[in-house]
């Protein structure tokens, strides 16, 4: 029991990197992106075929794929999401699921609907023995590297000229014009690091799990309940909303192994009507 | 300084400013009057880049700085508290102070020099800024323009909504800015309060200037006919 909730936690540590780049448009630029999962899924084919062409580990892709998703998540913002802000809140709204629309479509054309997985090579078998529970150094290696990227963009969003950049500019982008800050630029940069954010997540989620085309909408539900549990604009909330999240989801495989993604659910439910905020909304600017 | 040249503009087919100049030299404070409507928001508007003239020029020492883009123009060494203050709710009071810093515009005005001369904002640089009171507010406001190390200052209604005690405070505030040598443009709906802070006024009706003079020799029947247009 206690190994499928430490499991469920470092599951969650996943699900938590799912929500960071999702935490970062809703919460810090308040702005959403409906196809973020869609998004990750990308990442994942990308992954898969710069490993196929490369021969090299997935682990080894990471850089170069994040870069090729900062690239696309600038562009993004600046080709599409960019002409839908000031004009309330649904054009982002349809603009993104529209992307994401699109997005499902052009991986089907391009990567067929077959489930795929990234081969984690000797990482996949490989666990080590914490007292009387055996972890996987795969599920260890995500909650460290997760750890790490949310330590790195709690500093950069709370701490740097670029960070207060980004506040600034969702709080008032025509004052922060005036201060000198090219807000369309500081965006596109955020949302640029939002998605390299996701690949990050998408590289061990495929060497995690399998993916196809249409497993694009379920990674945006945990990533969006772990950003609403965490409390929005919280960086570590979204972590700690991620765990409370894959803990639920293993809790729940215990009453019935069927069960864990609706126990996870549910206890969003709970926690959404318990606490509307989020648990650590009065964090909410790092 | 700054020269504005028969600058000309509005909004879409709409035209609001007609031929406005102005000419201010380093250290000198104008104040920039007129009621509702007679365009001062506007001539800030393009003097701040948010507006692009239809013609006429804006320079800043000696460079046209009349199509370039807010941004630049901060750069450039222009920079303005906004009316209504709007300080960036989440964040600090020290963090809305380096947002203004964020051109790295070199010179005098740093983070330390900012807390010398508001010393009250220095006890409260931790707290978010929406903890402040409106003056308080104001003093940020002030700081956080003076952040980018600007050549000259547009200061838009710094009393609007403020109490009695806290315009005092402000506007106290604002005369130690004067005795550093800055270069400012004042909109102020207080004519009083504004005459008595500034070395020179222009009156604008109508989106033209229709007055100008020195703020001490400033005849209060010629402004309220200029200023309403009538006797």
């Amino acid at each position: 029991m206690l190994e499928t909730l430490i499991n469920g936690a470092l599951v969650g540590a996943l699900y938590g990197l799912y929500g960071l780049g999702l935490s970062l448009c809703l919460g810090l630029m308040r702005q959403i992106n409906m196809a973020h999962g869609d998004f990750i899924v990308f990442s994942a084919f990308l992954a898969l075929q710069v490993t196929g062409f490369l021969g090299i580990h997935p682990l080894l892709a990471m850089p170069l794929i994040a870069l090729i998703m900062f690239a696309v998540g600038w562009a993004v913002q600046r080709l599409f999401i960019e002409r839908t802000l000031g004009r309330g809140d649904m054009p982002p709204i349809l603009v993104t699921f529209g992307l994401s629309i699109i997005l499902q479509n052009v991986m089907l054309e391009l990567f067929s609907a077959d489930t795929r997985s990234l081969d984690p090579g000797v990482l996949g078998a490989a666990a080590v023995k914490l007292g009387p529970v055996t972890v996987g150094i795969l599920p260890l290696l995500t909650l460290v590297v997760s750890v790490g990227i949310f330590a790195v963009t709690a500093k950069i969003f709370g701490a740097t000229r670029f960070g207060r950049a980004v506040r600034a500019t969702s709080d008032n982008e025509q004052t922060a014009q005036l201060m000198g800050i090219a807000t369309k630029k500081v965006f596109a940069n955020a949302m640029g690091l939002a998605l390299a954010i996701s690949a990050v997540a998408a590289i061990f989620y495929g060497m995690r799990g399998t993916f196809d085309p249409s497993t694009g909408p379920e990674r945006m539900l945990f990533a969006f309940e772990a950003v609403i549990l965490g409390g929005l604009g919280s960086v570590w909330g979204t972590l700690f909303g991620g765990i409370i999240l894959g803990l639920s989801q293993s809790a729940g495989t215990l009453i019935i192994p069927s069960l864990g993604p609706l126990v996870g659910h549910l206890v969003f439910l709970v926690g959404l009507l318990a606490v509307p905020n989020g648990l650590f909304a009065k964090r909410a600017r790092t | 300084m700054i020269t504005v040249t028969d600058l000309r503009a509005g909004y879409g087919p709409l035209p609001v400013l007609f031929g406005i100049s102005l000419e201010m030299s380093r250290g000198e404070t104008l104040a920039l009057i007129g009621a509702n409507g007679a365009g001062k928001t506007t001539t800030f508007a393009v003097l701040t880049g948010r507006i692009k003239p239809q013609s006429g020029h804006v320079t800043l020492r000696g460079g046209d700085i009349s199509s370039m883009s807010p941004m630049q123009i901060v750069g450039a060494g222009l920079s303005m508290v906004p009316e209504g203050r709007q300080l960036f709710p989440s964040l600090t009071v020290e963090e809305n102070l380096l947002v203004g810093a964020h051109c790295r515009r070199s010179g005098r005005w740093t983070l330390e020099r900012v807390y010398e001369i508001f010393p009250t904002v220095a006890e409260f640089r931790k707290r978010p800024s929406t903890a402040l009171s409106g003056g308080q507010q104001q003093l940020v406001a002030i700081g956080r323009a003076l952040m980018s190390n600007p050549d000259v200052l547009l200061c838009d209604e710094l009393s609007l909504g403020l109490s009695p005690v806290a315009v005092d405070t402000v506007y106290v505030a604002f005369d130690r800015l004067r005795s550093e040598g800055l270069t400012t443009i004042l909109v102020e709906q207080d004519i009083a309060r504004a005459l008595s802070v500034s070395n020179r006024f222009a009156c604008m009706r109508h989106g033209q200037i229709v007055l100008t003079g020195a703020s001490a020799n400033a005849d209060r029947a010629e402004i309220s006919h200029a200023y309403f247009g009538m006797h």
